[in-house]
This record gives structure tokens, C-alpha cells and sequence, in this order.
């Protein structure tokens, strides 16, 4: 049994390890690929940000019109209404801007980008390019991983400002707080430090996304099943490793 | 052909919506105020107790925000806190015999300088002090004071009723 549990963890560190070894070959090579191969880079952008922009505004609106239903329930117990776009805008900068979308963009883009990996291997792609001498990590992962990192700050952005539309429909169309108050009680509490966070927050899981749906789509069994695993496994490992990584960076933000 | 120009045309679109949005947030959901800290002159005072005042709060005159708190330090050898804030160099005649008060915005709100205008001819300029100052109110020492004083009164009373 011992003997189990530490082949276990052998095996968890030796895929660790290769992970940051893999992470440190796709930024190695991403400078010159962002320079040379652009026009790789722009059509990943399309795919994993362009078309994940109908899922992100549909959810940022709704969720922004749940908290300004929420907020202004709870406020106006102590007739504090006027504060829904404060504690709209707290929570979606710092805390559910960058979540949610990374967890919707895990499973938009990160789903997709697995799967057409795991599917290139499994049909031997990546084999034929090597045989062609062309370094499939640079043709195919790096602009993938960085096509990924670039539109997920984005993304995180367009959510935040249409989750604050969301907020101010609802509570100030709907619920009638006073739109001077919902807006100038936000702009005196909220700090440019607030807004920081959440940027800092926007990239780090825009790369945790973005590496994790590229490696698992590029060591996934070449078998129906494997793609089919590592597909999941890539939404998985991306909402644990960002609800943590979220934890952390407050943590040491506050 | 066709496919590489819509591409583009959709990345074009995606990419220039998110920096709006990002634009979006960092000028109109912050506080930027009127004061953008460019032409300033930074001045000084000393306050026996400064509260809970941070880096950063407002300098407010007639409630009109003017500056803004640049660093609060102890001072070692004068056993008192030195606060030094910048003042918006459009507002150049301000008495240097004005007092400068530590306030609360609001009951639970964060503090902030205010500032009362005095009477001097001279005015506040880069260097100058602030001489006469008042601390910030720390609302547990009031109750302190009130429960104490209730506690007094009540003992008295009791030493009445026995004589």
C-alpha cells in the first residue's frame, strides 16, 4: 500500500514537474512566434475570445441583475439601497469578474482547444508536421496558449462593465435607486487598487486557462476516449486551480 | 480569403470592445475626482492622534476636495504623527493660519482632512506647516469617556440616597 501511495506521488510530481518545464517551452517560444506568426496568434484570439463573447455578455448581464436584485434586497433592510453599485461593483471587479469568466471560458474555449489537440494527436497531425520538420509546439500550442492569454483579460473586462449594466437595469431601472447615487457612491469607494486586482486577477487565470486546456489537449491518450477525458479533466483541473489561485491572490492583496 | 478578413474583422471587433470595456473601468467605476495630482505643493501638520487616516485620503476645504493625504509617518522624536498632503497649486491663496481637522465622512466612513480657513494675509506654499491642528475623534474613547461619566454620575447618586 505504501508502496501504491508513493508511486502516486512520484507520478504526481513527475507530471508537475513536466508541466512547468512544458510551461516554460510555450514562453520561451512565445516572443518570436507573437512576432513572426501573428497572424496564427489573431485567429486564436477570434476563436477563444471572439466566439465566447455571446456566452460571457448573456452571463455578465444576468449575473450583474442577480446582484442588484440581491444587493438591494439585503441593503435596504438598513436603508442602504443607494449602495447596490458599490457592492455590485466590488464583487464583479474583484471577485466574480475574473471567476466566472474563467470558469465559462474553460468551458467554451478551454473544452474546445483540448479536444481539437487531442483530436490532431489522435489522428496523427502532430506526428506529420514533425515529420515536415515543423515544430508542432510552435505551429499549433504557442499560438493557441497565447491566442488564450490575450483575450481572457478581455473578456474579463467586457463581463465586469456588462454585469455593471446588468446591476444598474436592475437596480436602477427596476428597482428605482437614484442613478446619481448608484454610480458616484461606486466611483468614491471603488480604489484604482481594486481595479488592479482584478487585472492581475484576469491574467493569471487567463495563462492557468490557457496552459492547462493546451496540455492536456497535447498529452491526452490518442483514443476517442483519451480526447474525451482530457477535455474534462481540462475544466476540472482549471476550476480548481482557479478557485485557489483566487484565494491566494486576495489573500495576499488585502 | 473571404474567411481570413471576417477573422480579422471579428478579432478587430473583440479586441478593440474589450479595451473599451477596460477603459471603461478604470475611468469611470474609480474615483479620479477632480484632482489629478500633476501641479501641486505639498504641505505638513502634526496631530496628537490621526485615527485611522491612510495614504491617499482626500484634503477637503468647505467640502470641496483639493488633495490628497500623500504619506502619514510617526514622528520619533516629537512623539506625534506628521502628515504630509498635496495641495492642487490652483488653490494658492489659502490663509497659512488655517487649521486642519481629521473627519469622518459620515458615521463609519473614512477620514479625511479638512481644512478651515483662517484669517492670515500669508498663504500655504510648498513646505509650509500647518500649525494649528485638531486630532481625529476615535469614537471608542467617547464611549470610553460617556460610560465612565455615566458610571460617575451613578455613584454619586448612590452616596446621596445613603446620606
Amino acid at each position: 500500500m505504501f508502496r501504491d501511495l508513493y508511486l502516486t506521488f512520484k507520478e504526481f510530481l513527475r507530471t508537475f514537474g513536466a508541466m512547468q518545464l512544458f510551461f516554460l517551452r510555450l514562453l520561451s517560444n512565445s516572443p518570436s512566434i507573437f512576432v513572426k506568426r501573428f497572424n496564427l496568434v489573431v485567429q486564436q484570439v477570434y476563436n477563444a475570445g471572439a466566439l465566447s463573447l455571446v456566452i460571457i455578455m448573456v452571463c455578465g448581464l444576468f449575473v450583474g441583475g442577480v446582484l442588484g436584485l440581491q444587493g438591494h434586497a439585503n441593503l435596504s433592510k438598513f436603508n442602504a439601497e443607494d449602495s447596490v453599485g458599490t457592492f455590485a461593483a466590488f464583487s464583479l471587479i474583484k471577485e466574480l469578474g475574473p471567476v466566472i469568466t474563467a470558469l465559462l471560458f474553460a468551458g467554451r474555449a478551454g473544452t474546445a482547444l483540448a479536444s481539437e489537440i487531442g483530436l490532431m494527436k489522435a489522428t496523427d497531425q502532430l506526428s506529420a508536421m514533425e515529420m515536415m520538420a515543423i515544430n508542432p509546439l510552435r505551429r499549433v500550442l504557442v499560438p493557441r496558449f497565447l491566442g488564450g492569454v490575450i483575450a481572457m483579460p478581455l473578456l474579463v473586462a467586457v463581463f465586469t462593465v456588462i454585469g455593471l449594466f446588468g446591476a444598474h437595469l436592475v437596480g436602477v431601472t427596476l428597482l428605482g435607486v437614484d442613478a446619481g447615487a448608484f454610480w458616484q457612491q461606486m466611483q468614491s469607494t471603488l480604489e484604482m487598487g481594486d481595479i488592479y486586482e482584478g487585472i492581475v486577477k484576469s491574467i493569471v487565470f487567463g495563462i492557468v486557462a490557457s496552459l492547462y486546456a493546451v496540455w492536456e489537449g497535447y498529452n491526452a491518450v490518442p483514443t476517442a476516449e483519451g480526447v474525451g477525458r482530457a477535455t474534462t479533466r481540462t475544466v476540472v483541473l482549471t476550476a480548481i486551480a482557479v478557485l485557489i489561485l483566487d484565494f491566494m491572490i486576495t489573500a495576499v492583496s488585502i | 480569403m473571404q474567411q481570413t478578413r471576417s477573422v480579422e474583422l471579428g478579432t478587430g471587433l473583440f479586441v478593440l470592445l474589450g479595451l473599451a470595456a477596460l477603459f471603461f473601468l478604470t475611468t469611470q467605476t474609480t474615483g479620479s475626482d477632480t484632482f489629478s495630482g500633476k501641479d501641486s505643493f505639498k504641505v505638513s501638520a502634526r496631530f496628537e492622534n490621526v485615527g485611522s487616516l491612510k495614504d491617499r485620503a482626500p484634503v477637503a476645504m468647505a467640502g470641496v476636495t483639493i488633495g490628497r493625504v500623500v504619506s502619514v509617518r510617526f514622528d520619533p522624536e516629537q512623539l506625534n504623527a506628521e502628515v504630509i498632503f498635496e495641495i492642487d497649486s490652483q488653490y494658492k491663496q489659502i490663509p497659512d493660519d488655517s487649521d486642519a481637522s481629521i473627519l469622518t465622512a459620515g458615521l463609519l466612513g473614512s477620514q479625511y482632512i479638512g481644512l478651515q480657513a483662517g484669517g492670515s494675509e500669508e498663504y500655504l506654499q510648498e513646505g509650509s506647516e500647518i500649525l494649528f491642528t485638531q486630532s481625529a475623534i476615535v469614537i471608542e474613547n467617547l464611549i470610553g469617556k460617556y460610560l465612565f461619566k455615566q458610571g460617575a454620575d451613578s455613584s454619586e447618586e448612590e452616596e446621596e440616597e445613603e446620606e
